[in-house]
């Protein structure tokens, strides 16, 4: 359900621009929040506020990889592996997450809580490897933030166990739950 | 420490805000611009001034103003802010943190071009960089720095924030034009050039986000001040990201000409190589530009310079490699962002991106035969100069770079099936 509300946003937008069909980009946006990801009924409001054709929207929507074509899970996650990261290590953090998520690169774990992607250089080398969640940037990444984050997560979002995690992930050894180790790093979320 | 332009107030609290960014100055150069100068008056300053482009391909400034077409077309200004070219982060940084500084430049560039409608294009994985910059505008519309009769003068402008959804093509001038009007982020053929034909048809001035954040203080301090930074050529200071095998990665702001040496080793700066290692290799300007070997360490940081030496100053994002990491396995991971990011339009970048990766992808593990190298080199050659865009040339820039510098070790992998060194990606931050 796309509301009034933000219909109306999308056809103020159309109204600012000189053209209107400049509106496509932001007015995807605003479906995108109200969807969840592009739905069908997303493409035809876009469509309709801007006075265009859907397959005409759907083409935009298709050639950007933020606008989601799925469903995507509760907590994004973007780990960057370009050239800046993967001198820095990211590699090791990609596999990590695959075997504390339970998932690949690309995929939405089943319950629908997270969405693990890899992703090209998201500007923050200087204080690579990143990543973001939920679009927001999370620097300096270590192994221990990893399971710190994922730990906070999977409290958050009602997961019981953590069944992919062996034994040896969850605690740092001292016994102390990895979630009660302060990270070095400031983490924005 | 050598004096500061584009980065002097950067951590001064409240910057983000307007009044803050009054305290430091700010909107002092709009003032002046407006009052004390024609438009054409401007465009000679920032001539004089030798600013050149900070985006990536170092066009002086003053003169790609010049040259928009003289006629009775709406004239636009688009800021290129979608920062993504790997190894780069300075617009980010200015977005994050001094916003209006980005504003007021575009605000001050649009009144040199006669241009009423301005776009700040921001990338759009950067969700902080647009708020800021969102908040930025309107702080400067209540102001009265934007929209009708700017500070009582016959000025008026519009400034529009788009963001940009996941597409480092759109970072290319036409393609980001096209993004703009509500397409699918194909580059246009050129001639004609932005300047003569751009967006909506109208001719559009296109800079880059520090280009636009240095002009309020080449307006405030004068032309000659600013050329006295730097080199005759490369006048001024430029924000070098600095990243990879550091010990202290960051964006630090030097004048052009600084040795590469100084800005890996010094104390102030990069603070040396990771674990005291040597280097191996540098990108210059982001992963667009060809690989120097560690030979070319006192190189001074300005375009003649770099080029002379082999590659570009490009978009300032210099990456550091040392003696542990593998050269074949780092090109692999450029070679596959620049085959990700092919928008697909023209076949020579777009199968050739794919099947450089692949042949690196079996190089590096194992399965290459000898005249896998010479074929890199034909497909790049293939490649060059046959797209609408440069993304293609791009993606060959550190094959045949590394191939030229480091062909033992892709020969090492062919034949042994292994890396001669033990492998950048070893490095885990645990």
């Amino acid at each position: 359900m796309i509301s009034e509300q933000a219909k109306q946003r999308m056809r103020d937008l159309a109204a600012r621009y000189p053209v209107a069909r400049s509106a496509i980009m932001p007015a995807l946006y605003i479906a995108q929040q109200e969807e969840g990801y592009i739905t069908q009924v997303a493409l035809q409001a876009v469509a309709e506020a801007i006075g265009l054709t859907v397959d005409d929207v759907e083409s935009v929507a298709t050639f950007y990889t933020m606008y989601y074509q799925h469903p995507p899970g509760k907590k994004v996650i973007k780990v960057c592996t370009s050239i800046s990261c993967y001198l820095r290590g990211c590699d090791a953090l990609v596999s990590h997450f695959e075997k504390r998520l339970g998932i690949k690169p690309g995929e939405t774990s089943a319950d629908g809580n997270y969405t693990f992607m890899t992703t090209e250089c998201l500007a923050s080398c200087g204080t690579a490897p990143v990543m973001q969640v939920n679009d927001e940037f999370v620097e300096n990444i270590t192994l221990k933030i990893v399971d710190a984050l994922v730990d906070e997560w999977n409290d958050e979002l009602g997961k019981v166990s953590d069944t992919n995690a062996p034994d040896s992930l969850k605690s740092d050894g001292q016994g102390r739950n990895i979630k009660d180790v302060e990270p070095k790093t400031e983490i924005r979320l | 420490m050598p004096e500061l332009i584009v980065t002097k107030d950067i951590d001064a609290p409240g910057l983000d805000t307007l009044d803050g960014y009054r305290q430091h100055g700010g909107y002092e150069a709009l003032t002046r611009a407006i009052k004390e100068y024609q438009p054409d008056e401007l465009v000679e300053l920032v001539k004089k001034s030798g600013l050149r482009g900070r985006g990536g391909a170092g066009f002086p400034t003053g003169m790609k103003w010049s040259f928009l077409a003289k006629n009775d077309k709406t004239r636009y200004l688009c800021c290129n802010a979608d920062e993504s070219e790997p190894g780069t982060f300075k617009d980010r940084m200015i977005m994050e943190k001094s916003p209006h500084q980005l504003v007021e430049g575009a605000i001050i560039a649009s009144y040199a071009c006669n241009v009423s409608t301005a776009f700040l294009y921001v990338r759009g994985e950067l969700a902080l960089a647009g708020r800021q910059v969102e908040r930025a505008i309107e702080e400067a519309y209540a102001a009265g720095y934007i929209g009708k009769n700017i500070l009582g003068s016959d000025f008026s402008l519009d400034v529009i924030l788009h963001r940009g959804a996941g597409a480092y093509i759109c970072g290319e001038e036409s393609a980001l034009m096209e993004s703009l009007e509500g397409r699918r982020g194909y580059p246009r053929l050129k001639p004609p050039f932005p300047a003569v034909i751009g967006l909506y048809g109208g001719p559009t001035v296109i800079n880059n986000c520090e280009t636009l954040a240095t002009l309020p203080a080449v307006i405030r301090n004068g032309a000659e001040w600013y050329a006295s930074f730097g080199t005759e050529k490369s006048t001024g200071t430029r924000i070098f990201c600095l990243s990879g095998h550091v010990k202290k990665p960051g964006n630090y702001e030097l004048p052009l000409g600084t040795p590469i040496r100084t800005l890996i080793y010094d104390e102030q700066y990069g603070g040396g190589i990771l674990d005291d290692k040597q280097l191996k290799a540098i990108i210059p300007g982001g992963s667009s530009t060809f690989i120097l070997g560690a030979d070319k360490v006192d190189t001074p940081l300005d375009f003649e310079s770099i080029a002379a030496a082999g590659s570009m100053l490009g978009s300032g994002g210099v990456v550091v490699m040392h003696e542990d990491t593998c050269i074949v396995d780092a090109v692999l991971r450029m070679s596959e962002f620049y085959r990700d990011e092919s928008c697909g339009k023209c076949t020579p970048c777009r199968e050739g991106t794919y099947w450089l990766t692949e042949i690196l992808h079996r190089i590096e593990h194992g399965d290459g035969k000898e005249s896998d190298i010479d074929l890199l080199m034909d497909i790049c050659d293939n490649i060059s100069g046959k797209s609408f865009c440069p993304l293609g040339d791009a993606a060959t820039s550190s094959i045949t770079s590394s191939i030229k510098l480091f062909r033992e070790e892709y020969l090492y992998h062919v034949r042994e099936g292994r890396c001669m060194v033990s492998g950048g990606a070893a490095l885990v931050a645990s």
